[in-house]
């Protein structure tokens, strides 16, 4: 019987392994992801001003994961008294 | 040019103080000028470990805060006369430091060190990112233990977005230090092996430091594992570690504290 045992067992090395790396890439999209999320909001920010008055506070970013398809939502609100530039008339996000 | 090496782990209790320690012997050994710093305000220990725990008059956080001199913090190691030691603060808090501070000690270290080995408390908020902030080289200290492993890859994270050299575009230089590795256990599948954990983590390998009763014993007497004993398992890996650090190449191995007659009968008279 120990015989056998010795020869079945495989050790939980395997496992922990095998945790550590579904754990991790898991984690390191989110954070990758988080990074993402501020650079698009910075170049977002710096692409639409360069047009249209925009309050930084206002402006939102998200981007939501699900199982076959992301999205990614901006949304920029506009006060109705900002005057485009640029010959831009009518600011639409 | 003068090296600024951080020693950082994410997780507590995984052997950096032990590794700063003795790392920075191994350097000073091969004849570097090398401060070690300890950055854990509030709980230093590596002063304890380097065993000048008695000597400490001024501090990390005197000398950042402009309250005293560089040359009267930093402690001359008496047994290496070109090892010294910058202890942290026991009784002040962590948001005592300031990048500012930490920036001015840092440069002025520069001007007298070929290496400044950076000792970062646990955890990933100010003292450890403080730590890390201005380094050009880390060394990750990783346990073969699923939650090391994990706060390791976090604190990898942290080095490649929140330091100097990675917010202007360089790149740091990374290297993982294996410690408490025991070769029979990850043999028999019991523990993630050297390569396991290469894999998970991505870095270069700096050295594998075997489990070995010689670190406490070091420790107990407040001797840097490296100058405790020669001979000793973790000694030997240490020093070949150091060796890598300055860019020799060094042959991977993992040492055993499996002893031949000779050190058995001499080698344990020595430690």
């Amino acid at each position: 019987m120990k015989l056998f045992d010795f020869f079945n067992r495989r050790g939980s090395a395997p496992v922990a392994r095998e945790r550590l790396q579904i754990l991790l890439a898991h984690e390191r999209a989110s954070v990758s992801n988080s990074n993402l999320v501020a650079l698009l909001h910075r170049e977002v920010l710096a692409a639409v001003s360069k047009h249209i008055e925009i309050d930084p506070e206002k402006v939102e970013i998200k981007l939501r994961e699900g199982d076959k398809v992301s999205l990614l939502e901006i949304d920029i609100e506009i006060s109705t008294s900002a005057s485009a530039r640029g010959g831009l008339s009518d600011a639409a996000a | 040019m003068p090296k600024i090496l951080v020693v950082t782990s994410g997780k507590g209790g995984v052997g950096k103080t032990t590794s700063t320690a003795a790392l920075g012997a191994a350097l000073a050994q091969s004849n570097h000028k090398v401060a070690v710093v300890d950055f854990d305000v509030g709980l230093r220990n590596l002063d304890l470990v380097m065993g000048a725990e008695r000597r400490v008059v001024y501090d990390l956080i005197n000398v950042a805060q402009g309250d005293a001199k560089l040359h009267q913090a930093l402690i001359r190691d008496k047994r290496l006369d070109n090892l010294y030691l910058l202890a942290a603060s026991q009784t002040r808090d962590k948001d005592a430091l300031t990048e500012d501070g930490v920036r001015r000690v840092i440069d002025e270290l520069r001007e007298r060190f070929d290496w400044i080995v950076c000792d970062s408390p646990a955890g990933i908020e100010r003292g450890a990112t403080l730590a890390m902030r201005f380094a050009d080289v880390a060394v990750v200290v990783a346990n073969p233990e699923v939650s090391s492993v994990r706060d390791s890859d976090r604190i990898i994270g942290l080095l490649d977005a929140k330091t100097e050299i990675a917010e202007n575009g360089g790149r740091m230089e990374k290297h993982l230090l294996l410690t408490r590795y025991d070769a029979g256990r990850a043999a028999r599948g019991e523990m993630l092996n050297v390569e396991d954990v290469l894999e998970i983590l991505s870095i270069p390998l700096l050295g594998v430091i075997p489990e070995s009763e010689e670190v406490l014993r070091a420790s107990n007497v407040g001797t840097p594992v490296t100058l405790h004993s020669g001979v000793s398992a973790p000694s030997r890996a240490y020093a070949d570690a150091a060796r890598r650090l300055c860019g020799v190449e060094v042959p991977m191995e993992i040492p055993s504290d499996k002893k031949g007659l000779l050190v058995r009968l001499f080698g344990r008279r020595a430690a």
